[in-house]
């Protein structure tokens, strides 16, 4: 019985899907990151704010596998990645992460829908099921008649659902979005992220946010401040300041 | 939200019974406070009193609400004026949350730590209204949004303020 018992209160605990503890990262004698923890449950929503300069980007690298922390660790479902060599990071950057950056940065000569196929013909997916996956994720976003488009004939708006297409394409675990919103307009950026947020709760996608917008980090399940390197509050919605 | 003028305003659209009055003023104006029909009436009668509007015949029927009520020109030309008339840009300088600031530096509390939690919740106040605005009519959006820029504004100022709390202290502390 007390077996069961404790059973269900480690069910009921939220589990840690990514998770950075203690991570230092300087850029030549610039400290960029001083000791940051952060950590994200599976399925949660966070966006990650703090002045210019205060380490946030950096934060989103080093949780993505993108930079390797100087010092301090790196989690993720799991497993410590930040001591993977680069080829298994990249495999876990490709298989189990999705971004999305300000800019979009599609590859401009490549079609809409070569985009969004990109990572999964990347992941050795045949042609067909990437394409497949590729035109229904289009649609879902509601970029129907633009799969032929270059990244050069797309709005700012049209761009960031491509992007936005071709990170949840794969079916990842996580989506990191760095300032998705930051070259649209207020309405464009809410149609973004609303798109956004409804297909990540969708798939049950965590979403680590980097953002200087409090409109879009309001989107968010939380929010981490990070100041100076090092994350100063991490407020759980609905706990008390 | 002027009541008076916001009642003339509908019936310059059309004249109308009271108790249409309040239906359309709470469908657009009193979203969460719906006008009370004692105040109908006596923002009607005084609207009446100042000739900007006067009342139809009794209309024959039951119910107690058989007059209908019509703009009048002096009623119009108050309309007018009062749309042509912009809010008062109102700087807002000496708020709550300088206040706080500044008593928090004054008594030795850290400043930082009550606009961490004032941020806090401007952004789950942002969150209640971002769902507002997906899940209501335009006019929910429309009123949704106008109440997150404010609230946005404040955490901006917020974001300055800290970056400024170094001066601020020096400044207070003298």
């Amino acid at each position: 019985m007390r077996a069961a018992a404790d059973l269900r209160r480690a069910e009921a605990v939220p589990t840690n899907l990514i998770e950075a503890r203690d991570v230092v990262r300087s850029f030549g004698e610039t400290p960029a990151l001083r000791g940051a923890n952060l950590a994200v449950a599976a399925g949660e929503i966070i966006a990650i704010m703090g002045p210019s300069g205060s380490g946030k980007s950096t934060l989103l690298h080093c949780l993505a596998g993108i930079y390797r922390p100087d010092s301090g660790e790196i989690w993720f479902d799991g497993e410590r990645v930040d001591n993977w060599n680069e080829d298994r990071r990249t495999k876990l950057r490709r298989t189990a992460f999705g971004f999305v950056f300000q800019f979009g940065q599609l590859v401009p000569e490549l079609s809409t829908a070569d985009n969004v196929a990109l990572p999964l013909l990347l992941n050795r997916v045949s042609r067909k099921e990437a394409y497949a996956r590729a035109l229904s994720w289009l649609a879902r976003l509601g970029l129907e008649g633009l799969e032929g488009r270059r990244s050069g004939e797309l709005s700012g708006g049209q761009a960031q659902r491509v992007a936005i297409a071709r990170a949840l394409v794969t079916g990842p675990k996580v989506v990191f979005a760095d300032e998705p919103t930051g070259s649209l307009d207020s309405l464009t950026g809410e149609q973004v992220m609303d798109l956004l947020v409804d297909s990540a709760r969708a798939e049950g996608t965590t979403v680590v946010l980097v953002t200087h917008d409090a409109r879009v980090a309001a989107y968010a399940d939380r929010e981490a401040m990070v100041r100076d390197g090092i994350v100063t509050t991490h407020q759980r919605v609905g706990a008390q300041a | 939200m002027s009541v008076p003028v916001t009642l003339l305003g509908l019936l310059e659209r059309q004249p109308s019974h009271g108790y249409e009055l309040k239906r359309e003023y709470d469908a657009y104006f009193g979203r969460g406070k719906p006008l009370p029909f004692g105040q109908v009436y006596a923002t009607l009668s005084r609207l009446v009193r100042d000739n900007k509007v006067e009342p139809g015949e009794v209309e024959p029927g039951d119910g107690p609400d058989r007059k209908r009520y019509a703009i009048t020109d002096s009623g119009k030309a108050e309309v007018e004026a009062w749309l042509d008339e912009p809010v008062d840009a109102e700087p807002y300088l000496q708020t709550v949350l300088f206040a706080k600031v500044v008593l928090s530096i004054m008594l030795g509390r850290p400043p930082s730590r009550y606009l961490d939690a004032q941020r806090a919740a401007h952004l789950q106040r942002m969150r209640e209204l971002g769902e507002l605005r997906r899940k209501g009519s335009v006019v929910d959006a429309l009123l949704a949004d106008h109440a997150m820029f404010h609230l946005e504004a404040d955490i901006r100022w917020m974001d300055v303020t800290e970056a400024r709390l170094g001066s601020l202290t020096d400044l207070v502390n003298q």
